[in-house]
């Protein structure tokens, strides 16, 4: 019976759906990619615009690699790189410790109550990010809110340096990102067959045992999917290392700004941000090799 | 046919006529212009401004260098003027146009000249120091005898190190502060000579663990609430700390001073990008701005000094005679422009500068 259904759209109403992702990521991907790439060839000019062309008035090609050789090979570059990478993989570790528990709750509260808690999860989306990080630097102020009230408790004497550390910029990005953790572990969680755990204790399984043998490797998906939707727009932060961030906190997103505003070196700043793409492309291009040979 | 030509050219022509009325859009620094300038300007012209504003020169620049901003007015501090000049990003202005170029401190264009050779393509509009702005009483609490007035409180390790808990700041410009330190040693600060960048690093390297951050506008805010309490900052930003300060009436009192071993001594300046919709709007702009009055409005407001000599007896007397505002013969002849590095310079201390923030 299936089998005999036509589909509902036909060879070239379905060509259509596709090609529209596709167009898509040809424009607002691969175009510009395409432009950095080409800009990361060139030496940076005094002029307008502050690169050198790729061809010479003879049209003899002129591009070289020599700005990869530079970010490859310079220390200040790779500390960047590890430092984004240090950042990135702790907060993604932060927000699934404290975005598990969370969206599992959800998933097993109440249907009534789902809603509003998922709801309490996007709210707040509705105030500007800026903002929400913003007000975090009147939290954690010397003269801050913290500060303040746990001097006047009498807990401590002299304010705790919070601000402009490492631990300031943690906490901006776990709390800018715990949302994006919490959505898609609720989707998968919230659609588990919670019948197979029950089944699980049933046969004399302890709750944490089947916690870890069931409810986990069920939810992978949700869990991969959360962390790639914290770890890459972390690696690449500018604004919240910025804003919280002290002198010494080095981040690849820090440094590519240096290189564009400062040196006005926009070869060097494309090339770094190829390298970055490069970087968090490749894992997930393995990732997904990986998962499909496991499919078949 | 005739006809036709005649048709087409006044469709051409119209907007372009219309426009020298219509709209002139400027891009100007934040906090920098006087309440009702531009308003003034609007009705005694009939012209509209598009009035918008922006906190750091490498943000105009890349606007500048990918080019088709838009903008008809764009003020550039010196050394970022200097090369985009060299980049083809304006044209030259028209003096014929400007009635109240004569206004201006002949004194001034000779030292802006450094930047702009003959005065061809700017218009200056504000100046200023780069030096120190701190809070007195957290300064006198730590140090009774503290070299006030002189870089030693920055740039002297054993002195900086006892003001690191109330909180010190430098700007993050490092062509400025480099060339400071340069001075400070005794060196050329356009020097590109290594030994003395290495020097110079060293200096700023042994500061470097005493300093809370490196930023060019959350000083000023720190500086009012007293969360930090020595800050290497732009004059006219200190004293809008001070100010700010002064209405928060939180007991802060923020001063600020020129360092005696000298400092840089900028300038912003109006220039017209080559590709402004409406020139003439710009030119009839700044040519309201140079009005002596005008001028003095918006020092008053400001309290960064402006090159427009006829402005001057216009301008409050608290803040003329201010030497930290206004500074006299003898401090500004120590005073020096911070020259447009080359590129190769510009990437060496940029280098040097990611290094002496991160610690490495």
């Amino acid at each position: 019976m299936a089998g005999r259904r036509r589909p509902l759209t036909g060879g070239a109403g379905k060509g259509a759906v596709t090609a529209i992702p596709y167009a898509w990521l040809l424009l607002f991907f691969l175009a510009p990619f395409a432009i950095v790439f080409r800009i990361s060839l060139s030496e940076p000019l005094i002029a307008q615009p502050p690169y050198s062309p790729l061809f010479g008035a003879d049209g003899s090609y002129q591009g070289s690699f020599f700005n990869y050789d530079l970010v490859l090979t310079d220390e200040i570059y790779r500390l960047a790189f590890l430092g984004s990478l240090e950042v990135a993989a702790s907060s993604t570790l932060f927000c699934l410790l404290i975005g598990f528990p969370m969206a599992y709750g959800i998933a097993r509260a109440d249907a009534k109550w789902r809603l509003v808690l998922l709801l309490l999860v996007v709210l707040p989306f509705w105030t500007s990010f800026l903002l929400r990080v913003y007000a975090w630097i009147g939290l954690l102020n010397d003269t801050g809110l913290i500060n303040t009230v746990l001097q006047d408790i009498g807990l401590i004497a002299d304010p705790i340096r919070m601000m402009q550390t490492q631990f300031s910029v943690q906490v901006g990005i776990v709390y800018t990102y715990l949302p994006f953790m919490i959505l898609p572990l609720y989707a998968t969680l919230e659609r588990l067959d919670w019948s197979l755990v029950e089944a699980a204790q049933d046969l004399g399984c302890s709750a944490t045992k089947a916690f870890w043998k069931i409810t986990v490797p069920l939810s992978l998906p949700g869990i991969v999917a959360g962390s790639m939707l914290v770890f890459i727009p972390a690696m690449g932060e500018f604004v919240i290392p910025a804003l919280l961030g002290g002198p010494d906190t080095l981040m690849a997103g820090r440094i590519l700004w240096d290189e564009f505003f400062s040196n006005r070196d926009w070869t060097l700043a494309s090339t770094i941000a190829i390298v970055l793409l490069a970087l968090l492309v490749v894992p997930i291009v393995i990732f997904q090799a990986a998962q499909q040979r496991e499919n078949r | 046919m005739k006809q036709a030509v005649v048709t087409a050219a006044a469709l051409v022509l119209l907007p372009l006529a219309a426009q020298a009325e219509g709209t002139v859009n400027m891009y100007n620094w934040s906090d920098y212009i006087a309440d009702d300038t531009i308003a003034n300007f609007e009705q005694a012209s009939g012209m509209k401004v598009n009035y918008d504003v922006f906190d750091s020169n490498e943000v105009l620049e890349a606007k500048l260098l990918a080019g088709g901003t838009g903008y008809d007015i764009v003020v550039p501090s010196g050394s970022f003027l200097e090369r985009q000049i060299q980049a083809g990003v304006f044209q030259e202005i028209d003096k014929s146009k400007l009635s109240n170029y004569g206004n201006l401190s002949a004194e001034i264009l000779a030292k802006v000249a450094a930047h702009d050779p003959g005065n061809k393509y700017a218009v200056p509009y504000a100046w200023g120091t780069t030096g120190i702005g701190y809070n007195a009483k957290l300064i006198n609490e730590r140090m009774a005898d503290a070299p006030i007035g002189s870089w030693d409180m920055v740039f002297k390790p054993e002195v900086v190190s006892k003001f690191a808990d109330c909180g010190v700041t430098i700007l993050d410009a490092p062509s400025e502060v480099i060339e400071a330190a340069l001075k400070y040693l005794g060196h050329d600060p356009d020097t590109d000579d290594k030994a003395a960048h290495d020097e110079a690093q060293a200096l700023l390297e042994s500061v470097r663990p005493h300093v809370r951050y490196f930023h060019s506008s959350q000083y000023i805010n720190d500086l009012a609430n007293g969360e930090v309490c020595l800050s290497v900052g732009w004059s006219g930003d200190v004293f809008i700390a001070q100010a700010r300060a002064e209405e928060a009436e939180q007991g802060v009192e923020i001063d600020y001073y020129i360092p005696k071993e000298g400092t840089v001594l900028w300038f912003d300046l109006m220039a017209v990008p080559a590709d402004a919709p409406n020139a003439a709007g710009a030119h009839a702009l700044i040519d309201f701005m140079l009005q002596p009055q005008v001028a003095a409005d918006i020092t008053n407001y400001v309290w960064y000094a402006n090159a427009n000599e006829a402005s001057w007896p216009l301008v409050d007397k608290d803040v003329f005679e201010n030497p930290s505002i206004f500074p006299d013969e003898a401090t500004l002849a120590n005073l020096f422009p911070d020259k447009a590095d080359s590129a190769r310079l510009t990437r060496t201390r940029t280098r040097m500068w990611t290094k002496i923030k991160a610690g490495l």
